[in-house]
């Protein structure tokens, strides 16, 4: 499947340490939550480029294999640590899966393709305010990202395009313990 | 500064002659952890390339400047990196050509003594990896037993020794290690051998190996005589030879003993083992040099290089045999197993002739420590 990604570096064919080089020097050009998607055949470049993301605080979400060719996806994140948390409604993550509304979720296409809660709607923040006449303003709506930062976000943007009934989960799904679905 | 290319074999002297080293091992901290080029006055340094990406001042202070310095790596580039860097810095390093890959298939052959009527007896140490072959050579001619899948090691020694070899085997159907048993074999003409019962699902032809098959080998007719001793697996199986070494495949090693758990049978193995370990064994002269087809740790190896023991010492102070309650023994080694060794099941279909991976599919399966002994 084709999945969107802002940007993507072909390393086919290069060899350790290669691949974490170009892609170090790839993420130097994304800005913070853009994802990057690593072409490479070595097969060390998964758990290299897991470590190194972990080093340097980028968000690594996963590989998949095509055809001998590993796809990696990662996320450029330097300053994601801070959390300005600042909308009021919020539900606790346990409580979603028991209310009759919507989980929406936040992430980029690809983090919610690696997966997510059975039955969570996937909106990237971005494609929020274009995708509005998707959701219903009668229905609750549980905004869920990875950490809490980006669904306070959108759920503040909600929130001012008239939908009532919003709530920001906490924390997100760096917590969720449950079954994760994939689609990829 | 230069930066300076070893080759296994440099390393493999350094660790042989206990000889100082600082390793500086970029790769990734769980490769590390998992296995590492051993060496009893060796010390460590793990820091993963990419954190050096931006530049190794920061480690400068912790490199010395009065040992040799390795980098070393999975495959060599990251290593060539570092040690580039390194040098820019001021620093002379060296890098291991081919990383651990080409350490894990690195050869050592090291007489192990000489045989009755100037035969001799080879031990093919592979330090990477803690496997141990031989080569039993007399008269013009070679038996080689529990060879690794490098085979050009095995032919072209025989080569250089001007000797034909005959017969080939493996004491068991290995489960750490692809055997090149089979393939010195078919491309010397030799008679390959194999425990019937352990050979079940193979799907080649061999010679049966049971108690008591005898073969000798050169005019001067040293003796390799087989002897039944399961327990690792049910066709494992044991050589005297020239009647003074006594080659125990994976059922006793120097430090530790045989795990019987490899074919999914510890249950059923177990009494075998005790009995090979504590019947069978104690019927031979205590005066036999155990060779093992293994080791696990570098204080296993002699001062020339070799993993060599009398019998007599083993019995005195081998931990595995010298477990007086039966019970006891088939907790120690069935409860308390190490983890199993990579890929030990698609190695064991390797040996059957099941599956046939390609070279780098092998080097993969073969990655990380070796894992068949109980301790």
């Amino acid at each position: 499947m084709s999945i969107k990604v802002d940007f993507q570096l072909d390393a086919k064919g290069f060899s350790c340490p290669m691949p974490i080089v170009k892609t170090k020097k790839m993420m130097a050009e994304l800005v913070d939550g853009q994802i990057l998607e690593v072409l490479a055949t070595d097969k060390g470049s998964k758990a290299d480029l897991t470590a190194w993301a972990e080093t340097v605080g980028h968000q690594y979400i996963g590989t998949v294999e095509e055809e001998n060719v590993l796809k990696h996806y990662i996320r450029k994140c330097s300053n994601d640590m801070l959390d300005e948390k600042t909308f009021e409604h919020t539900i606790e993550l346990e409580q979603v899966t028991k209310r009759e509304g919507l989980i929406l979720d936040a992430r980029e296409e690809v983090e919610f393709a690696f997966g997510h809660i059975e039955g969570a709607k996937s909106i990237p923040m971005g494609e929020l305010e274009a995708r509005l006449s998707e959701l219903d303003k009668e229905q609750e709506i549980y905004v869920i990202c990875r950490t809490g930062k980006r669904s306070d976000l959108a759920a503040q943007r909600l929130s001012a395009h008239g939908f009532a009934r919003v709530y920001n989960v906490l924390p997100g799904m760096t917590s969720w313990k449950g079954t994760l679905i994939k689609n990829i | 500064m230069s930066v300076l290319k070893w080759s296994a074999a440099q390393v493999a002297e350094k660790v042989i002659n206990n000889e100082e080293l600082i390793i500086l091992d970029v790769r990734n901290a769980d490769a590390f952890e998992d296995w590492k080029i051993d060496g009893r006055k060796f010390e460590y340094l793990n820091i993963p390339y990419f954190e050096l990406l931006d530049g190794v001042e920061d480690i400068l202070p912790e490199i010395p400047t009065d040992k040799d310095v390795l980098v070393v790596c999975a495959k060599e580039g990251s290593s060539m990196m570092v040690a580039e860097m390194l040098s820019e810095a001021g620093r002379t390093v060296a890098y291991l050509a081919g990383g651990m890959k080409t350490w894990s298939e690195y050869l050592e052959p090291i007489k192990v003594g000489d045989l009755t009527g100037g035969g001799e007896l080879y031990q093919f140490v592979r330090l990477g990896k803690g496997c141990l072959s031989y080569m039993v050579i007399s008269g013009g001619e070679a038996a080689i037993i529990d060879a690794v899948r490098f085979t050009d090691a095995f032919t072209s020694f025989a080569d250089d020794k001007n000797v034909k070899i005959k017969y080939v085997f493996d004491t068991h159907l290995h489960a750490d290690h692809i055997s090149g048993g089979r393939h010195i074999a078919a491309a010397t003409g030799a008679t390959y051998y194999l425990p019937p019962k352990d050979a079940e699902e193979v799907v080649f032809d061999y010679a049966p190996l049971i108690d008591g098959t005898t073969v000798q080998i050169g005019a001067s007719q040293i003796d390799v005589g087989a002897i039944y001793s399961p327990g690792h697996t049910i066709g494992s199986t044991s050589f005297v030879v020239d009647n003074k070494y006594l080659l125990t495949g994976d059922i006793l090693f120097i430090d530790s003993i045989g795990r019987p758990d490899l074919a999914g049978l510890a249950e059923n193995w177990v009494g075998d083992l005790r009995e090979t370990l504590y019947k069978r064994y104690r019927e031979l002269s205590d005066e036999l040099i155990v060779l093992p087809a293994h080791f696990m740790i570098i204080d296993e190896l002699n001062g020339d290089g070799t993993v060599a023991k009398r019998l007599g010492r083993l019995f005195a102070e081998n931990h595995g045999l010298n477990i007086e309650d039966a019970v006891n023994f088939r907790s120690i080694v069935t409860d308390h197993l190490p983890p199993q060794p990579n890929a030990y099941q698609e190695i064991r279909q390797v040996n059957m002739g099941k599956l046939t991976p390609a070279q780098d599919e092998q080097t993969e399966m073969e990655i990380g420590p070796n894992r068949c002994a109980v301790r």
